[in-house]
């Protein structure tokens, strides 16, 4: 039976003090709906990874590796690795 | 004067750099971005505007990791001229040929006007037809031209020359109200540190023909080609 994928999720977020205008426009929306309490909103990207065999080590360096060449633009983005 | 133009998919302002380029008297070739080489002789490689990838991920992210950015960072790295234009200036970025990212502009909305710029320098293979401190005007077409990066490097392209244009009002000012998609400090365009990379959001190549409004982007291209 062949083993299932490992599922991997990398959340990449803007970097504190870089202008969100989108997170802005969405704050400002949910403000228009009457919601209160909502103090800001900052939009972040998502992306579910699915990794063939069992080597978490090895999964967790080939993440990093798609991060750091594509995924993540780090001059003005943050990302964060979570294997299941 | 030998260009190539990359084409990547969702390109679309290849064919009017071209044009521009061959009526300032260059030889003009399209290379795809899948292929590994430019052609021998290349002295000027162009990214044009565009959505390359419809803008997936980010603006130019896919487009900078293409095959063709490799030939196109070796031929950088000989010295050879690089022009990257609106979509290409996002690739360049992304690249890591030019320092900072292009963000979303800080209205949130799509721009698409006439645009002031002043020319920062004259004295580039680029901007030699200009005078420095000139106002020339041009086109904007961008949702993402908001041009940031760290305190360190702004400090770093201010001190070293390398702001090549900022957007301006007809005077040349450099006022918030001409500075619509948020740039730091105006930025509309930068050159790589020996000058032989350049990068910018307006369009130039829109103002080449009296028959569509202008031609103060000739400049440019005679500048390249001459």
């Amino acid at each position: 039976m062949k083993a299932r994928p490992m599922k991997a999720r990398i959340i990449v977020t803007l970097k504190t003090g870089v202008l969100d205008p989108q997170g802005k426009a969405i704050e400002a929306a949910l403000t228009s709906f009457g919601l209160s309490g909502i103090d800001g909103v900052r939009q972040g990207k998502v992306f579910d990874v699915e990794i063939a065999g069992d080597d978490r080590a090895a999964a967790e360096a080939i993440l990093k590796s798609a991060c750091e060449k594509l995924l993540a633009n780090t001059v003005v983005e943050n990302y964060a690795i979570e294997i299941a | 004067m030998r260009a190539a133009i990359i084409v990547f998919p969702g390109s679309n302002r290849d064919a009017d750099v071209a044009r521009a380029l061959t009526r300032s008297g260059a030889e003009v070739v399209k290379v795809w971005h899948a292929d590994t080489e430019l052609p021998a002789g290349t002295d000027l490689a162009v990214l044009p505007g565009g959505f390359s990838y419809g803008d997936y991920l980010r603006c130019g992210a896919i487009a900078g990791r293409a095959a063709a950015m490799d030939a196109v960072r070796a031929h950088a790295a000989r010295g050879g001229l690089v022009l990257g234009i609106c979509n290409g200036f996002q690739i360049l970025c992304e690249s890591g040929l030019l320092p900072g990212v292009l963000m979303r502009n800080v209205d949130r909305r799509f721009i698409c006007h006439r645009q002031s710029l002043r020319v920062e320098r004259a004295d580039t293979r680029f901007t030699s037809v200009y005078a420095k401190d000139q106002v020339i005007d041009v086109c904007v077409a961008h949702g993402e031209g908001n041009y940031f990066a760290d305190p360190d490097t702004i400090a770093r392209l201010e001190g070293d020359g390398r702001v090549a244009f900022r957007y301006s009002d007809a005077a040349g000012n450099l006022t918030v109200d001409a500075n619509r998609n948020g740039s730091l400090n105006s930025i509309a365009g930068i050159y790589s540190e020996k000058l032989n990379v350049l990068g910018l959001m307006p369009h130039p190549e829109n103002f080449v023909e009296d028959l569509v409004g202008g031609t103060d982007g000739r400049g440019l291209f005679e500048s390249l080609a001459a």
